[in-house]
């Protein structure tokens, strides 16, 4: 579930405040406002924010700086970014020293605060996560998620407690959804490491540039946008683990660049010319074949060699049937709780249904169904209809039975799996249908759209 | 019967306007419907910024929204700012009726470069659902190749994609199937 954060903006202009919370609510953030120190210090008391945005100009009693000190009395931790006119951008370097976190000069790119923002709750989420497990693992060796009874993977868990405390690298290789990153965790967590920071990069869903930085961090200047000095996600994994997904996908510079990690444990940020040193543990994952890559001349050999040390191979969910209950059981008790919804179990026939499905998505795919069935269930126990989006692509090896149900549920049910499959897309879905988009809306519009 | 309403607020070409309604309707399972075009309003224009208040236009369309309104899409070619940011491509009210979209920026021009319909056509196809998606509970997806996913310069939004992606979809789904249970 996506961790929501709050954020409070204190400034005394009304439409400064609401333009920047509609701002940040874009991107999923939960935000309050507040027009004045006395008022921002009230919500400071009675909740907890990731993040204080505060104007360093307001009127009255409180300014910038006072409201930034009584809020970091209350709250050591806050993280605080002062906004700043040109005019008093000395004042708002006086307030980095008062131990505000950033300051930014209004107004300032998109790009800029976006980066800022993602980079502060980054480090909140690892300092958070990593106290989390921390305290888990000292309590009992536990991989939430990694529920077998699998031969094959059991083997799996037992390679990773012993070569926990090595410095090799590993490779893990698996289809998309098996659980890479549950058993680079595994690893991370039950060696000599596990005090120290698990790092994840995805290296498909970054450009190169953006890649680049991201692992090796920017100076101050590197590019439009580099406000200041950052680390990198090698930096970060200083002394602990550093997982990244999707090798496969990286380029061919970016190849080159992490082999002279591999090699020499140094590199240089991005615009920086000084070497910078760490004691990183590399775990990389892929579902591609790293090997035919190597052959074809798109992954290069020595960087495959260096990372191939160990390799784990985790076997799809259709491979391993036998822990579909297990982990069904696991995500319905984990999610409903997440989701705050009542439900108790699932049906016999639900559970065969999944069963005898595929699961191409494996074991992820296994939870968004159960999540998406436990938004939908509407009587505490998840039926067959609550996983109609699966039904598309089962029946292969049976035929398909008729679930007992009104005619218009049925379509109903129809209609919203073809929408699913389209991602959404009402021209495609009615294509699919063999209907045209008018008698769609017609047949949705039993089911008006809320406001 | 609801709608989903495009307007012009200030001048706009009337082929942006097709291509946005055409995205629209290709996505949204609702008539798509224009309205007349909306003056400026003058206390949008900030004189010191020679930009336009994204608030005050998102005010000015919600004013014109009619009763039958689902959602409204304002759409116009003026560089849109809010105070503390140096511009936006657009703005929406995260699960309310009204979002905004400006056309300056996706313009080749705009970069001191020979005009592009067809580069236009894309991007402006690409803000439109991402702006209406805001509308429809939808907040920044972390898939880059999803048309949800954060642009903050042309760069990016040339990168992604004109479709949501499935997780997005799904969303939009539960949406208009009405379901219950739905989270934003
Ligand atoms: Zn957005
Ligand atoms: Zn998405």
């Amino acid at each position: 579930m996506k961790n929501i954060w709050h954020i409070l903006i204190v400034d005394d202009e009304e439409v400064m405040c609401e333009s920047m919370a509609a701002w940040l609510r874009e991107d999923g953030y939960r935000v309050d406002t507040a027009p004045n120190g006395r008022k921002a210090v009230e919500l400071a008391q009675a909740a907890d924010y990731a993040i204080y945005f505060i104007d360093l100009k307001m009127p009255g009693g409180m300014d910038g700086i006072d409201t930034m000190m009584e809020i970091r009395r209350i709250r050591p931790e806050a993280s605080i970014i002062i906004i700043t006119a040109y005019a008093t951008v000395d004042t708002a370097i006086q307030a980095m020293k008062e131990g505000a976190q950033e300051y930014i000069v209004k107004p300032c790119n998109p790009q800029e605060i976006s980066l800022l923002v993602s980079r502060i709750l980054k480090l909140k989420k690892l300092q958070r996560e990593n106290a989390i497990l921390r305290k888990k693992i000292s309590r009992q060796y536990h991989h939430h998620d990694l529920i077998t009874k699998n031969a094959r993977m059991e083997d799996i868990l037992s390679l990773a407690r012993d070569i926990s405390s090595l410095r090799s690298t590993v490779l893990i290789r698996g289809a998309s959804g098996t659980g890479k990153e549950l058993v680079a965790r595994a690893i991370h967590y039950s060696g000599d490491r596990a005090a120290r920071p698990f790092v994840t990069v995805s290296c498909a869903a970054l450009t190169e540039t953006l890649l680049e930085s991201e692992l090796f961090g920017y100076e101050k200047g590197a590019f439009t946008g580099a406000g200041a000095q950052t680390r990198g996600k090698f930096e970060l994994a200083n002394g602990g683990t550093i997982f990244l997904d999707e090798i496969g996908d990286i380029s061919p510079k970016l190849q080159a660049d992490l082999l002279r990690v591999l090699q020499e444990r140094c590199f240089y940020r991005v615009g920086g010319s000084e070497e910078v040193r760490v004691d990183a543990r590399v775990i990389a994952a892929t579902n591609k074949d790293l090997a035919q890559l190597v052959a074809e001349g798109k992954f290069r050999d020595d960087l495959y060699y260096r990372l191939n040390v160990i390799e784990i191979r985790i076997p799809p969910l259709r491979e391993r049937r036998e822990d579909i209950p297990l982990l069904v059981e696991h995500f319905v008790e984990k999610l409903a709780h997440e989701l705050g919804k009542e439900v108790s179990g699932i049906s016999e026939g639900a559970m065969k249904l999944l069963l005898d499905y595929d699961w191409p998505g494996n074991v992820r795919e296994l939870e968004n169904a159960i999540e998406r069935a436990i938004v939908t269930c509407r009587n505490g126990k998840l039926q067959e209809s609550d996983f109609s989006s699966l039904e598309g692509s089962i029946g292969r090896n049976q035929p398909w039975q008729v679930p007992d149900l009104p005619l218009a549920e049925l379509e109903r049910q129809a209609i919203v799996a073809a929408l699913e499959r389209k991602s959404g897309n009402v021209k495609e879905a009615a294509a699919a249908l063999g209907i045209d988009r008018s008698t769609l809306y017609d047949k949705l519009k039993r089911y008006e759209i809320p406001r | 019967m609801s709608a989903l309403y495009v307007v012009a607020v200030g001048a706009v070409p009337p082929k942006p306007l097709e291509w946005i309604e055409a995205a629209a309707a290709e996505w949204f399972p609702l008539p798509v419907a224009r309205l007349p075009a909306l003056r400026m309003p003058e206390r949008a224009y900030d004189p010191a910024r020679g930009q336009y208040h994204s608030v005050e236009i998102l005010k000015a369309v919600a004013r014109a929204a009619p009763a039958n309104t689902t959602r409204i899409l304002g759409v116009t070619e003026v560089d849109l700012a809010i105070p503390v940011l140096t511009f936006l491509f657009g703005q929406a009210q995260l699960d309310g009726p009204v979002a905004v979209v400006s056309l300056c920026r996706l313009r080749q021009e705009f970069y001191g470069l020979p005009a592009d319909e067809a580069l236009l056509r894309e991007r402006a196809a690409k803000e439109a659902l991402h702006e209406l998606g805001h509308t429809f509970g939808l907040t920044h997806c972390s898939d880059t190749r999803c048309s949800m996913s954060l642009s903050t310069d042309i760069a990016l939004v040339d990168a992604k994609g004109g479709r949501y992606c499935p997780r997005c979809g799904a969303h939009l789904v539960r949406r208009f199937a009405a379901l219950d249970g739905e989270q934003s």
